[in-house]
């Protein structure tokens, strides 16, 4: 008898259309036009596409980020001079700015010289946190608890630390990060060096340990799960309420293994604050920096974690130009 | 007797790769083996070794403590002791120690008549542990290229070693690992947050089960992976972080040695580029 893979699907299993549990009478129907089954997906997942549940919250968060994206957009192609071609071939490097340094946290800046981008961060954080009311309600017309909504606001709370929170502590939209493929990778990449070094950001170390710690659960998760399917072990949530011999034989594996082993419901808790800690820790680390420490290489040697080096270079001064939107 | 209720009966006899019955038995709650008493000896020698190798120095500061590689003039070669041999000694036990890990687990996945998917899959971290401290040094021609082992060392190590090539951001292949390293966290939130949501309903609600998840991703996002997609997603994506982190540490130096900002410069040759980049 073939046994089922958990690597992939060699073949798939495609039931009737799934239109989803019942929704609460109060609530919109969901919208069922959006339905398709996909070879593709099929092959890692479920092969069904849709249905959605658009609602208010949806309808005006799709628009918004619409907004913003048309808003980048435009800037865009308006900086290669509306040429077609160009916008395309040079898409990676475009750059949608946030104003120079001399507006502050003037909110009223000329369009050409960064007003886009208040606009567009402004819309992008509308549409996203009408996204996050999405996931919210969602849940509550289910019956669900909310906790993805929560994992979901610590992500955002990273977002806004680089929006909003830090430009406001640092009076300047200037520290923003631009909205661009390459130029936000930039920004990423001359903050660091320009606050002395972000790896001597404790807090950066922390996210980075909620990260790699993060990939390491869901391996060790993902990889325990698909052992055990052979025993009916992707069926979580009826684990956690009865177990059966897939929660038994996974839990004894890592027993076994490490001497420890979490449960089918504590491996989810283990995860969930992992995933949230990562952002969360990663904020303060954004929020700190330049607030209250300006240089973390410095700091790090102030505090004993980092080595000194001798001093063999003459005294760099950083060019006027370096700093984020400042050489507009 | 560190045992579960229901663990009696999955500690059956058999299936050892090594060693048939010798090591086949539990101390407390874990699984020996041939490779359990193989990971024993390696992990206790190494670690040994490194307290031994910080108690020759004069380093207090638990944070500063490290066990550094040999210099480069030594090549490829041994090197005395004292001047890095013990980091190759204590290379090699943690690439036995971490081997023998895996191949326990294996021998446990038989006994239980579970799939080998996570030993397998702790066989990538090996490989890129391996890459750091073996394949890149052979590439490079010198064990001093590894990383040292210290709290604050190795990480100085991937901070010197990442500007050496200006900014390792620009490395195509560290780019690809950090979009995988993200993209599983957030797959770990949403699959973790809707577990819990289901089995932690509000008040006066039931506990909810694999059609209610199915339902609120769709709802949400038009799409449900399922429980089994899921599973296979986090853990494809999490090896992957895994691999091209490896990738990205092997080319460079071996396949790459100038900054990998000048890596893009292909693209200023290009037709798509010529006359059009302005900055």
């Amino acid at each position: 008898m073939a046994y089922y893979s958990s690597i992939y699907f060699r073949s798939q299993v495609r039931g009737p259309f799934d239109p989803g549990v019942p929704l609460p009478k109060s609530n919109l129907p969901r919208y069922q036009g959006a339905k398709a089954f996909s070879y593709w997906l099929g092959k890692i997942g479920d092969p069904q596409l849709g249905p959605i549940y658009l609602g208010w919250s949806g309808a005006l968060s799709l628009a918004f980020g619409i907004i913003a994206i048309e808003i980048i957009g435009l800037n865009m192609w308006a900086s290669v001079d509306w040429d077609p071609y160009a916008f395309v071939r040079n898409i990676a490097f475009l750059s949608l700015d946030p104003p120079p340094a001399k507006y502050g946290l003037n909110p009223l800046v000329p369009l050409g010289d960064g007003g886009w981008w208040i606009l567009a961060g402004f819309f992008l954080t509308i549409s996203i946190l009408l996204w996050w009311v999405r996931s919210y309600t969602r849940a509550r017309a289910l019956g669900l608890g909310t906790h993805t909504s929560w994992a979901f606001a610590s992500a955002i709370f990273l977002y806004l630390s680089l929006g909003l929170f830090r430009p406001i502590l640092m009076g300047s939209w200037s520290e923003a990060v631009p909205f661009g493929i390459i130029t936000h990778l930039n920004w990423t990449a001359s903050v660091s060096v320009l606050y002395g070094n972000w790896y001597y950001n404790p807090f950066h170390m922390l996210s980075i340990v909620f990260l790699y710690g993060s990939t390491l659960l869901f391996a060790m998760h993902g990889g325990t799960i698909l052992a055990v399917a052979r025993f009916g072990g992707e069926r979580e949530a009826e684990e956690i309420v009865d177990r059966g011999t897939a929660a038994e034989r996974a839990g004894l594996f890592w027993r076994w293994t490490m001497g420890f082993n979490a449960s089918y419901e504590s491996i989810h808790r283990w995860a969930w604050w992992f995933a949230v800690l990562t952002t969360f820790t990663g904020a303060i680390g954004v929020l700190l920096t330049g607030t209250v420490v300006d240089n973390w290489y410095l700091w790090g040697v102030k505090h004993g974690i980092a080595p000194s080096y001798p001093s063999v270079y003459p005294d760099f001064p950083i060019p006027s130009g370096a700093t984020p939107g400042a050489g507009q | 007797m560190a045992m579960l209720s229901f663990e009696r009966k999955y500690r059956v006899r058999g299936g050892t790769l090594v060693g048939g019955d010798l090591f086949d038995f539990w101390v407390g709650p874990f699984y020996v083996g041939f490779f359990g008493v193989t990971t024993l000896f390696f992990s206790l020698l190494g670690s040994l070794l490194i307290f031994y190798d910080i108690s020759q120095g004069t380093e207090t500061n638990i944070f500063a403590m490290s066990v550094n590689p040999p210099s480069i003039e030594y090549g490829l070669g041994l090197a005395p002791l004292d001047e890095g041999g013990i980091w190759q000694i204590v290379t090699i036990c943690a690439v036995g120690a971490f081997t023998s890990w895996a191949l326990r687990e294996v021998e446990i996945c038989r006994k239980l008549g579970i799939g080998w998917h996570v030993p397998i899959a702790f066989a990538v971290a090996i490989f890129a542990y391996v890459s750091l401290v073996v394949i890149r040094p052979l590439l490079l021609g010198a064990w001093g290229h590894g990383f040292p082992y210290g709290i604050m060392s190795h990480l100085d190590w991937v901070s010197n070693v990442g500007y050496q090539f200006l900014h390792f951001h620009y490395n195509p292949a560290h780019m690809l690992a950090v979009t995988f390293f993200f993209t599983t966290t957030m797959f770990l939130g949403l699959h973790a947050g809707v577990i819990l949501g289901a089995v932690n309903p509000p008040k006066g609600e039931p506990v909810k089960y694999g059609e209610t998840e199915n339902a609120y991703f769709r709802d949400f996002i038009a799409y449900s992976v399922g429980p089994y997609g899921i599973h296979r997603l986090g853990l494809f994506f999490a090896l992957n972080a895994g691999f091209w982190s490896a990738v990205c540490i092997i080319i460079s130096g071996p396949f790459w040695d100038r900054g990998w900002p000048y890596f893009y410069d292909f693209f200023l040759q290009t037709p798509a580029a010529i006359g059009n980049i302005s900055y």
